[in-house]
């Protein structure tokens, strides 16, 4: 008989404990951290494979892939976490090119030194998040620097999805005539990091809007609008996307200042800081062009989902040799919104 | 927004653009020049050029402190940084301004210089003193308002010993540079100032009168706010037509005659006027800049770590000068938005959202297309 005696793991010290080299080396410390943190919390049949890959069934249909890394900083901010933040990040990418977003990878670079008690909250808010939107982490990677290397936790996700029927959405595909929709107020996310970190207050606090959009655009795609483009206007804010969009289909746009909604204490935020809210990132709001005819409709559809309750047809497309994306200001002016020049805030997803 | 949305009421604003269009004499030009970086930014913002009758004409004035930073006293930041090893602390939009060898302090950065951008001179004490064994050097730029807070700064490190402290002081005056443009040789295209707001806070209403009384200019001090602006305009048009020249105050809910007496104590205590001073685009300008007293010699970096300035003239190609100056607009200057634009600046104008070029690339290029 064997007198091997049965191995003893002593679990993770989660309240007190803390990431060091060996979590990272490939050994059992590695393998007990993603069993229990990672696969605990995220826990479905194609992780628990086990292998170095997920096996997935075959799709139907085009598939769709984006990619994203969250550095953000802080990493817990009024509305969400980094956590949260790179599931919904990476469902809104591929969602938005009008797939059903089905499996996502999550890829962890960790600071020796975190606390692994906030490595367990921002895991289990990924799960949470993941589970709510129906879409499941199917594999992942876990790597650790030395202390000074890193800030705290880099997350990049992965998602995959299948393309519907029939839909064909690209950011060349905005023609003059047609009407641009938001989907809610801009300048939540940015704004709620940023005031967190310059430590600003308000009576009413700037939560980040952060959220998976996937059932929202479903809801849209149903409505059988004639969509052309749709985009999440993240980093850069509303003012970049649109002329992302009006490079790629070589066309301009009209916006109207008045129809685009700003929350209070956002406004008040960007006031104080001299920051315009059309160039502060969102990270639950999107934008939609679309045929002119289906506009109202589109804006029903869209009213009636509780992430859009505010929306609003914004602007139209123009035809512009010069690409320009100008505005019809609040005071009765005219200007052009133009591209974010630098940097205006770093760190913010 | 409380106290915000009031100053930019599109109504109101319809009713003062009727009267300057009803008041202005559509058969001569005012040619007006508002001085401040903060009125060009909101004219452009809001495009309240739209609003305004064809014989009224903005220009924009040097009063952006980015601007008017020479390269010669970038490069003495950048020296202080890469040679010196010190912390160099500084404004956010100053990063970005062009140096010498195709540098900025943002491209110093990723040289390996420890550049910091701060939001306020207590950021800079904090800096100095969580780093004691390191030097910390605050590039102190800006007109009148950003004058004071540096003054508190210095006598604070002085007070509280902070030996690794100083400062690059590049504290420009407003009435200096009003005077330079208007003293040039055969007089000057300009028939009224939209005067500062801020800085008028501080300076009060007082320092501009010579240009009423000496040059013939009626000035308007107005708030940053566009119906400020446009209000400023409209006694502008008033003034002109009368005949008058005088300084008047839009801004009164900041602005008094004497402005902050406690702050121009304060940098009268801390700070001596320069014999002489570059500017970017007005050259040259006698007393028109600050440095700090014998009293706190200590703090000053150009004593501390031996660095001179050394003038270094502009690219050749670039027109800021002229264009701080009144003397031509943006889009007439040969490299304004082909290899000067807000991503690769080469003037300085390009640099900061105040200044006229960058203003009018990111917000009034679709006039041109007209």
């Amino acid at each position: 008989m064997s007198t091997i005696k049965p191995n003893y793991t002593r679990p993770l010290d989660i309240k007190n404990g803390r990431v060091d080299m060996s979590h990272g080396s490939g050994g059992r410390a590695m393998a007990q951290l993603i069993s229990e943190l990672f696969a605990a919390a995220f826990d479905n049949e194609y992780l628990a494979q086990g292998n170095d890959g997920a096996t997935l069934p075959a799709a139907n249909g085009r598939l769709v892939m984006a990619t994203d890394s969250h550095v953000v900083s802080p990493l817990f901010f009024a509305g969400g976490d980094i956590g949260c933040l790179s599931v919904h990040g990476t469902i809104n990418d591929v969602a938005v090119m009008g797939a059903q977003p089905l499996y996502l990878s999550a890829s962890f670079i960790l600071e020796e030194g975190f606390l692994l008690a906030d490595l367990k909250r921002i895991v289990e808010s990924m799960a949470l998040a993941s589970r709510e939107a129906g879409v499941p982490v199917v594999t992942g990677d876990t790597k650790v620097v030395e202390q000074g290397k890193g800030d705290g936790v880099f997350i990049t996700t992965t998602g995959v999805g299948v393309v519907r029927e029939g839909v064909n959405l690209s950011g060349d595909q905005a023609k003059p005539g047609d009407k641009i929709l938001l989907s809610g107020t801009i300048g939540d996310h940015g704004m709620a990091i940023l005031s967190q970190r310059e430590g600003l207050t308000f009576s009413a606090p700037i939560v980040s809007d952060t959220a998976a959009l996937h059932d929202l655009i479903a809801a849209m795609l149903d409505s059988g609008a004639q969509l052309r483009v749709l985009r999440d206007p993240t980093r850069g804010g509303l003012a970049t996307t649109l002329n992302e969009i009006a490079k790629q289909s070589g066309v301009g746009m009209m916006l109207h200042e008045s129809a685009i909604a700003v929350n209070q204490p956002v406004e008040a935020a960007c006031e104080f800081l001299g920051l315009d809210p059309l160039y502060v990132a969102n990270e639950g709001k999107l934008i939609a062009i679309c045929a002119p005819a289906d506009a109202q409709t589109l804006l029903e559809v869209m009213r009636a989902h509780p992430l859009a309750r505010e929306a609003a047809i914004i602007g139209e497309v123009q035809e512009d040799a010069h690409g320009f994306v100008q505005m019809t200001t609040k005071l009765g002016g005219r200007r052009v919104v133009d591209w974010l020049a630098g940097e205006q805030l770093p760190r913010i997803c | 927004m409380k106290y915000v949305d009031e100053f930019r009421d599109g109504e109101l604003a319809k009713n003062i653009a009727a009267n300057i269009a009803r008041e202005a004499a559509p058969n001569r030009t005012y040619r007006l020049m508002e001085f401040c970086g903060g009125h060009t930014h909101a004219i452009s913002r809001y495009g309240l050029v739209d609003l305004l009758p064809a014989s009224v004409r903005m220009i924009h004035g040097p009063g952006c402190p980015v601007c008017v930073l020479p390269i010669g006293r970038v490069d003495q930041a950048i020296r202080l940084a890469r040679e010196q090893g010190v912390i160099l602390c500084t404004y956010a939009d100053t990063v970005r301004v062009p140096a010498s060898d195709n540098l900025s302090l943002m491209r110093a950065k990723a040289k390996g210089a420890d550049v910091r951008m701060i939001y306020s001179t207590q950021d800079a004490l904090k800096i100095a003193r969580d780093n004691p064994e390191r030097e910390v050097v605050f590039l102190a730029i800006g007109f009148e308002t950003t004058t004071p807070p540096t003054a508190v700064a210095v006598k604070q490190a002085a007070a509280e010993g902070l030996k690794n402290f100083s400062i690059l002081c590049d504290h420009v005056l407003t009435p200096a540079a009003m005077h330079a443009i208007l003293a040039v040789e055969g007089g000057v295209a300009l028939d009224g100032f939209v005067g500062p707001a801020h800085v008028s806070t501080v300076i009060g209403s007082k320092p501009y009168e010579p240009f009423a009384d000496d040059y013939g200019k009626p000035v308007v001090i107005a708030g940053f706010e566009p119906l400020d602006v446009m209000q400023a305009i409209l006694m502008l048009v008033r003034q002109i037509n009368e005949g008058r020249a005088a300084v008047e105050n839009e801004f009164t809910r900041a602005v008094t005659r004497e402005g902050n007496l406690k702050a121009q104590e304060l940098v009268a205590e801390v700070f001596e006027v320069r014999d002489t001073f570059e500017w970017r685009g007005l050259g040259s300008v006698p007393h028109s800049a600050l440095k700090l007293r014998p009293k706190y010699a200590a703090f000053d970096a150009e004593l501390k770590f031996n660095v001179d300035y050394v003038a270094v003239p502009d690219n050749k190609a670039c027109e800021c000068a002229a264009i701080l100056r009144g003397q031509k607009r943006p889009q007439e200057c040969k490299i304004f938005g082909t290899v000067c634009t807000p991503e690769n600046p080469v003037g300085s104008c390009m640099v900061s959202s105040e200044g006229a070029c960058a203003a009018h690339y990111s917000y009034g290029r679709f006039r041109e297309t007209a």
